[in-house]
C-alpha cells in the first residue's frame, strides 16, 4: 500500500508545484489512522484535500481500496467519512467513475449506528444521480440488490431509501426486480426493516406506473396499515398521502379508504395520532368529496378520542381543515359538523388539548363571518378566557386581532371587557396577575382599531389596572406599573396627568423594592410623555414635569417628533407586542429588576411561567 | 336484576372519560405553583382499555364455586370467567363499584381455584382461560404522561385498574404453574401473537405489573418449547428498536433478566444466533443514555455467555452484506471475548462518568473470567482505555479504574504481560501523578507505579527515561502533522485558482482532466 514512493519523501518536502508523488499515500493514511480521535475525525473532515493531493487516479486505486478494507473507527469518524464522500465524484475522475464510492458507501450502509448509515444512504443517493444510466444498472443497482438481501437488519433497512433513486432510470427488466426486491422488504421478518420500508413506501410508489401503483404498492400499503405493530401502522399513514395523490377518485375509493378509515379507528392511538397529525396532508391529497363523506366523521371522532394526544393533535388542524374545505357550503358543513365538537373540546379535562384548540380558534372567525363569530364563537373565547390554564387564555388574549377585523372592537370590548374587569377581582393572585399582564395588550389592540379605542381604554379599562395597585401582592403592584407604562401613550394626557401619575407615584413609595423601581421606570416614560404631548395647546399651561421624577434617567421611547395619532398607534402595536412577548417571557423580563437573575430557555413557556411564579411569590411579601 | 347506579357515575361513552366537566369559576387557579408538568391532572389512564367497552351489561354475583356440585363446575367456571371480562372504568372511582366488587371476588375465588383445586383445568375451559386474560391484560398502553419519563427521578405512573389487573396477572401465573397446566393444549391459545402482544406490555411505566409479566414470561418460556425461539427474536426486535430508534422502553431490565436465566441455560457449543445476540444486541445496549437503569442485568447477561464461553476460540462471522468485514469492529478474525471487550471499548462513554463507572465496573467483572491467552489480544487498547480513565478529572473513574490493580487475577495478568501493558499506561500514570487535582488519586497512581517498579524495575526506569523524549518527539510530530496540512491546503488552492479561477468553486465541480494537470488555465 505504501510501496509507491520513497519514504525518505517528507511532508516538509512538499513546498514545491504541487507535484503529486511528493505525498505518499502512507503518510496521509497515517493521518488517517492517528491515534487521537479528533485528529482523525480533522483528517477525514479534510479528505477532499487529502484526496486532491493525491489526483484521481490514486485516490482510486489507493485511497479509496484503504477506506474500504481497512478502517474501523468510531461512529463519529465514520459519519464524516460518509458525508465527504457524497461530494466526492469529482475527486475521483468524474461521472465516469462514480462508481468506485460505491464500495466503502455500502460498507458504511450496513454500519449499526443509523445516522452513519442514514448518512451513508444520503450520500448514495447523491451519487447515484451522477451514475450514468449504464454505470446505473452495473454497479448501482447490484449494490441495492446486495443490501436488500443482506443479512442483517442495517443493510437492509439502508436499501429501502435507495430503490426510488434507481428506479425510474433504470430498464423494464431492472425495474421488475427492484419491484420485487421492495415487496419482500414490507414483508421482512424484521420490523426495524418493515418500518424502514413503510416510511419509503409513498416516495417509491411516485416514482411508479400508475399500473404497478395500483397493483402492488396498494396491497403493500394495505398490509403495512394492518401490521401486528402499531409502529409500522402508522408509518403507512404517511404513506397513504403520497399513494392518494397518485390516484383517481374511484381508484382511491375502492383501494385506499378502507384502509384509512380502519387507520383512523386503529386500536392504537400512535396510530389515530398520527392520521390527525397527517390530516390537512390527507384531506388535500384525497380532495373535497372524500373529505366530506369520510374525513369529517374521522375527524369528528378524532376531535373527541379518548387519547388526548389525539384530540389535541386533532385540535391543531381544525382551522386549516376548515380552511381547506370548498369555499361553497363551507360554512354550513363547520357549522354542523365541526362546531359542535369544537364546544366540547373548550371544556375539555386536558390543558394540552384546550390550548392546542386555543391556538387555531380565533381562525376561525374570519372563515365564519361577523355574525357566526358573534353568536357562536364568543361564547367560547369568553369560556377560553376564563379557562384556568393560563397557556389557553394566553392564546386567545394573543389572537384578539384576527376576531377583531371580522367583529369590530366595540363587539369585542363590549364582550370581553366584563370577563376580564371580572377576572381582576379573582381570588387567586396568579389570576390576578395574568390580567394585568394582558391589559396593555388588550389596549394596543383597541387603541389600534378605532378612534374610540382610547375612551374605551380609558372609561374601562384604566379604572381596573388603578384598582389593582392596591393589590396586597407585590407581583400584581409591580406589574400594575409596567402596565402603566405600556399603556401610557395610548392615554390621552388628562387621564395620564390626573389618574396614572398618582398612581404612580403612591408605587414609587412602596415598600417593596421591585415595585418601586418598575414604578420608577413608568413614572420617568409618562413623565416624559407628558413633556411631549399630543396637543400642545391644551398642555402648554404645565411645561414642567412634577418633581418626583425629575432625578431619574430619560428613557427614549418611540418616534419623539411625530406626535398625535401616528405616534399614538406606534406606540400601541409596540405595547400589543411588547406585552404578548412579555407574558410569553415573564420569567425573562423581571430578571431586568433589581433583586435577582433568571437564566432559562425562553422556548419553553410553561417552565418560564413556573419558575417566573416561584420566583414572584418568594419576593412578594403577603 | 338490579338497577344501575346513578347515572352521573355510570361509565360515560368513550367521548368523555368521566371527569368532571367544567371546573366550577371558584376553583379557578391561573398558575399551579408547581411544575405545570407535574401537577396537570392525572390523565385517563386505562381509557385505551375502557374505549371499547360500551353498554355494558351490569355483573350480579353468581354462586360460589365450591358451593356448586363437581358436575356443574365447569358450567359456572365458564361464566365467572365470562364475567371477569367485563371491563370497569377506574378512573372514575365511584363508577360502577357493586359491578367492580362482583368482578374483583370473581377473580379472587378464581386465583384460589386454580391454585388449590385440582381437576378444574380441563381441555374446553382453556379457551375462555386465555380469552378472559387477553380482554384484561392485553390493551395499547397509554401515552406517558411525562415525555421525559426518568425512571431513576420521576415516579411511575401506576395502572388505574390494578386492583382488577393484579389478579388477571396472579390468575395467570398459577394457571401456568398448575400441575394440571398442559402446554400441549395451551400452546393452541399462547401463539405468537398472544407472546408479541404480552412482550409489548412490558412497557408499562407501572413496575408491579413489569414484575408479573416478567415471572410470567419467564414461565411461558419454559413451557413452551416451540415458542422459545420467537421471544429470544422479539426480545432482541426490542433491544434494537430502543437502542437505534427510540431509546424509551420501560421493561428493559426485566427482559434482560430473563435473560439472563436463559443464557444461563444456553447448551454448548453456543450457536451463531447467540453470539450474535451478544455481540450485535447486548454490546450495542451499552450505548443507550439510561444504561444505568439495566446496568446490572445487562452486565449479568454479558458475563454469563462469557463464563460459558471463555475457552471457546473458534471464529464467529457476524459481518451483514457479502463477505466485506464490517467496518465498526465487528471484525471476524477475533473470537468472542476479545470481541466483547472491543464492543466495550468502542461505545465507552465521552462524557458521562457515571457510565464510565459502570463500564470499568463490568470490564472488571469481564477480566475476572478472561483466559490469559484471550488478554493477550485485547491488553493494549483495554488498558490505554484503563489509563485515559485514570486521567479523568472525575475522582471516582480515576479511582475505580485505579481499583483494577487491587485485583489479584488483574495483577497476575498484568505481571505476565507486562512488557506491553507497562508502556500503555506508563504514560498518562506518570503524568497524571503530577497533576491530578485529588490527592487519593495522586497516592492511589503513586501505589501502582511503585507496584510496577517491584514488577520490572529495569523496564520501569527505561520507561522513565525514555518518558521526556518521547514528549519532545510527540511535540515533534505535531509540527510534522501541521506542516504536511499546510502544504495540502497550499495546494489545493492552488490548484482550485489554477482551473476556475474562483476559490469558492466547490470540489465537485473540478473536471478530471483540470484536476490532475494542475496549472492549466
Amino acid at each position: 500500500m505504501a510501496g509507491t514512493a520513497g519514504p525518505g519523501t517528507g511532508p516538509g518536502a512538499a513546498g514545491g508545484d504541487g507535484d503529486d508523488s511528493l505525498y505518499p499515500i502512507a503518510v496521509l493514511i497515517d493521518e488517517l489512522r492517528n491515534e487521537d480521535v479528533q485528529l482523525r475525525l480533522n483528517s477525514i473532515k479534510k479528505l477532499s484535500t487529502i484526496a486532491l493531493a493525491l489526483g484521481v487516479e490514486r485516490t482510486r486505486t489507493e485511497l479509496l481500496p484503504f477506506l474500504t478494507d481497512t478502517i474501523y473507527d468510531e461512529d463519529e469518524v465514520l459519519l464524516a467519512l460518509a458525508e465527504q464522500l457524497g461530494n466526492f465524484t469529482g475527486l475521483v475522475g468524474g461521472p465516469d467513475f462514480a462508481h468506485c464510492l460505491l464500495p466503502p458507501l455500502e460498507s458504511l450502509a450496513t454500519v449499526e449506528e443509523t445516522v452513519v448509515r442514514d448518512k451513508a444512504v444520503e450520500s448514495l443517493r447523491q451519487i447515484s444521480q451522477e451514475h450514468t444510466p449504464n454505470a446505473l444498472e452495473a454497479h448501482f443497482v447490484p449494490l441495492v440488490k446486495r443490501l436488500a438481501s443482506g443479512d442483517w437488519f442495517t443493510s437492509r433497512t439502508s436499501a429501502c431509501g435507495l430503490f426510488s433513486v434507481c428506479y425510474p432510470r433504470a430498464s423494464d427488466a431492472v425495474r421488475a426486480e427492484i419491484r420485487q426486491h421492495f415487496r419482500s422488504l414490507c414483508s421482512d421478518d424484521t420490523p426495524m426493516v418493515r418500518r424502514a420500508a413503510a416510511s419509503k413506501l409513498g416516495e417509491f410508489a411516485k416514482v411508479l406506473e400508475l399500473d404497478s401503483v395500483k397493483s402492488e404498492i396498494v396491497p403493500l400499503f394495505t398490509n403495512l396499515a394492518s401490521d401486528e405493530q402499531d409502529s409500522v401502522r402508522l408509518l403507512a399513514v404517511e404513506a397513504c398521502v403520497s399513494i392518494a395523490q397518485l390516484l383517481s377518485q374511484e381508484d382511491l375509493e375502492a383501494l385506499v379508504m378502507p384502509t384509512l378509515r380502519q387507520a383512523a379507528e386503529d386500536k392504537s392511538w400512535r396510530v389515530r395520532y398520527m392520521v390527525a397529525d397527517k390530516f390537512s396532508e390527507l384531506q388535500k391529497a384525497v380532495g373535497p368529496k372524500i373529505t366530506l363523506n369520510d374525513l369529517i366523521p374521522a375527524f369528528q371522532n378524532l376531535l373527541k378520542d379518548c387519547e388526548a394526544e389525539v384530540r389535541a393533535a386533532a385540535a391543531h388542524k381544525v382551522k386549516e381543515l376548515c380552511e381547506n374545505l370548498p369555499t361553497e357550503g363551507r360554512e354550513t358543513i363547520i357549522m354542523s359538523q365541526i362546531l359542535p365538537y369544537i364546544k366540547e373540546l373548550v371544556s375539555d379535562t386536558n390543558q394540552h388539548v384546550k390550548s392546542a384548540l386555543a391556538s387555531v380558534i380565533m381562525g376561525l372567525s374570519t372563515i365564519l363571518g361577523k355574525e357566526n363569530t358573534i353568536e357562536h364563537l364568543l361564547p367560547l373565547f369568553l369560556a377560553q378566557l376564563k379557562d384556568e390554564c393560563p397557556e389557553v387564555r394566553l392564546n386567545i388574549i394573543s389572537n384578539l386581532d384576527c376576531v377583531n377585523e371580522v367583529i369590530g372592537i366595540r363587539q369585542l370590548s363590549q364582550s370581553l371587557l366584563p370577563a376580564i374587569v371580572e377576572l381582576a377581582e379573582d381570588a387567586k393572585w396568579r389570576v390576578r396577575l395574568a390580567i394585568i399582564e394582558y391589559m396593555p395588550l388588550l389596549a394596543g389592540q383597541l387603541a389600534l382599531s378605532e378612534a374610540c379605542g382610547q375612551e374605551i381604554t380609558t372609561k374601562h379599562m384604566l379604572p381596573v389596572v388603578l384598582k389593582m395597585a392596591g393589590d396586597q401582592v407585590a407581583n400584581v403592584r409591580f406589574n400594575v406599573a409596567k402596565s402603566l407604562q405600556k399603556i401610557g401613550p395610548v392615554l390621552n394626557t388628562d387621564a395620564l396627568r390626573e389618574e396614572v401619575k398618582p398612581v404612580l407615584q403612591k408605587l414609587g413609595q412602596d415598600e417593596d423594592v421591585d415595585v418601586k423601581y418598575f414604578a420608577q421606570e413608568a413614572i420617568s416614560v409618562v413623565a416624559q410623555r407628558l413633556r411631549k404631548p399630543d396637543f400642545p395647546a391644551k398642555d402648554s399651561e404645565e411645561p414642567s414635569a412634577p418633581g418626583a421624577d425629575k432625578n431619574h434617567f430619560l428613557r427614549a421611547r418611540g418616534p419623539e417628533e411625530d406626535p398625535g395619532k401616528v405616534q399614538r398607534e406606534h406606540a400601541a402595536r409596540a405595547a400589543s407586542e411588547e406585552a404578548v412577548e412579555m407574558a410569553r417571557f415573564r420569567g425573562t423580563d423581571v430578571a431586568k429588576g433589581p433583586a435577582y437573575q433568571l437564566h432559562v430557555n425562553p422556548r419553553d413557556t410553561l417552565a418560564q411561567l413556573e419558575i417566573a411564579d416561584l420566583v414572584h411569590f418568594s419576593q412578594s411579601r403577603d | 336484576m338490579e338497577t344501575k347506579l346513578p347515572p352521573a357515575s355510570t361509565p360515560t361513552s368513550p367521548s368523555s372519560p368521566g371527569l368532571s366537566p367544567v371546573p366550577p369559576p371558584d376553583k379557578v387557579d391561573g398558575f399551579s405553583r408547581r411544575s405545570l408538568r407535574r401537577a396537570r391532572p392525572r390523565r385517563s389512564h386505562s381509557s385505551s382499555q375502557f374505549r371499547y367497552q360500551s353498554n355494558q351489561q351490569e355483573l350480579t354475583p353468581l354462586p360460589l364455586l365450591k358451593d356448586v356440585p363437581a358436575s356443574e363446575l365447569h358450567e359456572l367456571l365458564s361464566r365467572k370467567l365470562a364475567q371477569c371480562g367485563v371491563m370497569f372504568d377506574f378512573l372514575d372511582c365511584v363508577a360502577d363499584l357493586k359491578g367492580k366488587e362482583v368482578k374483583r371476588a370473581a377473580l379472587n375465588e378464581l386465583v384460589e381455584c386454580v391454585g388449590s383445586t385440582r381437576g378444574v383445568l380441563i381441555e374446553p375451559v382453556y379457551p375462555d382461560i386465555i380469552r378472559m386474560i387477553s380482554v384484561n391484560i392485553f390493551r395499547t398502553l397509554p401515552p406517558s404522561e411525562n415525555p421525559e419519563f426518568d425512571p431513576e427521578e420521576d415516579e411511575p405512573n401506576l395502572e388505574p385498574s390494578w386492583p382488577h389487573l393484579q389478579l388477571v396477572y396472579e390468575f395467570f401465573l398459577r394457571f401456568l404453574e398448575s400441575p394440571d397446566f398442559q402446554p400441549s393444549v395451551a400452546k393452541r391459545y399462547v401463539d405468537q401473537k398472544f407472546v408479541l402482544m404480552l412482550l409489548e406490555l412490558f412497557d408499562s411505566e407501572d413496575p408491579r405489573e413489569r414484575e408479573y409479566l416478567k415471572t410470567i414470561l419467564h414461565r411461558v418460556y419454559g413451557k413452551f418449547l416451540g415458542l422459545r425461539a420467537y421471544i429470544r427474536k422479539q426480545c432482541s426486535h426490542i433491544f434494537l428498536r430502543f437502542i437505534y430508534e427510540l431509546e424509551h422502553f420501560n421493561g428493559v431490565a426485566e427482559l434482560l433478566e430473563i435473560l439472563g436465566s436463559i443464557i444461563n441455560g444456553f447448551a454448548l457449543p453456543l450457536k451463531t444466533e447467540h453470539k450474535q445476540f451478544l455481540v450485535r444486541v447486548l454490546i450495542p445496549l451499552h450505548s443507550v443514555k439510561s444504561l444505568s437503569v439495566f446496568h446490572a442485568q445487562l452486565a449479568y447477561c454479558v458475563v454469563q455467555f462469557l463464563e460459558k464461553d471463555a475457552t471457546l476460540t473458534e471464529h464467529v462471522s457476524t459481518s451483514g452484506g457479502q463477505g466485506r468485514p464490517h467496518p465498526c469492529g465487528s471484525d471476524s478474525s477475533l473470537p468472542q471475548l476479545p470481541q466483547v471487550i472491543r464492543g466495550l471499548l468502542k461505545y465507552w462513554p465521552k462524557t458521562c462518568t457515571q457510565k464510565e463507572v459502570m463500564f470499568l465496573g463490568e470490564m472488571e467483572e469481564i477480566l475476572d473470567v478472561i483466559e490469559p491467552s484471550q488478554f493477550v489480544k485485547i491488553q493494549e487498547p483495554l488498558f490505554k482505555q484503563v489509563a485515559r480513565c485514570v486521567s479523568s478529572p472525575h475522582f471516582q473513574v480515576a479511582e475505580r479504574a485505579l481499583y483494577f490493580w487491587n485485583n489479584e487475577y488483574i495483577l497476575s495478568l498484568i505481571e505476565d504481560n507486562c512488557h506491553t501493558v507497562l508502556p500503555a499506561v506508563f504514560g498518562t500514570l506518570y503524568q497524571v501523578s503530577k497533576e491530578h487535582w485529588n490527592q487519593t488519586i495522586v497516592s492511589l497512581i503513586y501505589n501502582v507505579l511503585k507496584t510496577f517498579m517491584e514488577m520490572n524495575g529495569k523496564l520501569f526506569d527505561e520507561l522513565t527515561a525514555s518518558y521526556k523524549l518521547e514528549k519532545q518527539q510527540e511535540q515533534q510530530k505535531a509540527r510534522e502533522r501541521q506542516e504536511l496540512w499546510q502544504g495540502l491546503e497550499e495546494l489545493r488552492l492552488r490548484r482550485l485558482q489554477g482551473t476556475q479561477g474562483a476559490k469558492e468553486a466547490p470540489l465537485q465541480r473540478l473536471t478530471p482532466q483540470v484536476a490532475t494537470s494542475g496549472g492549466q488555465s
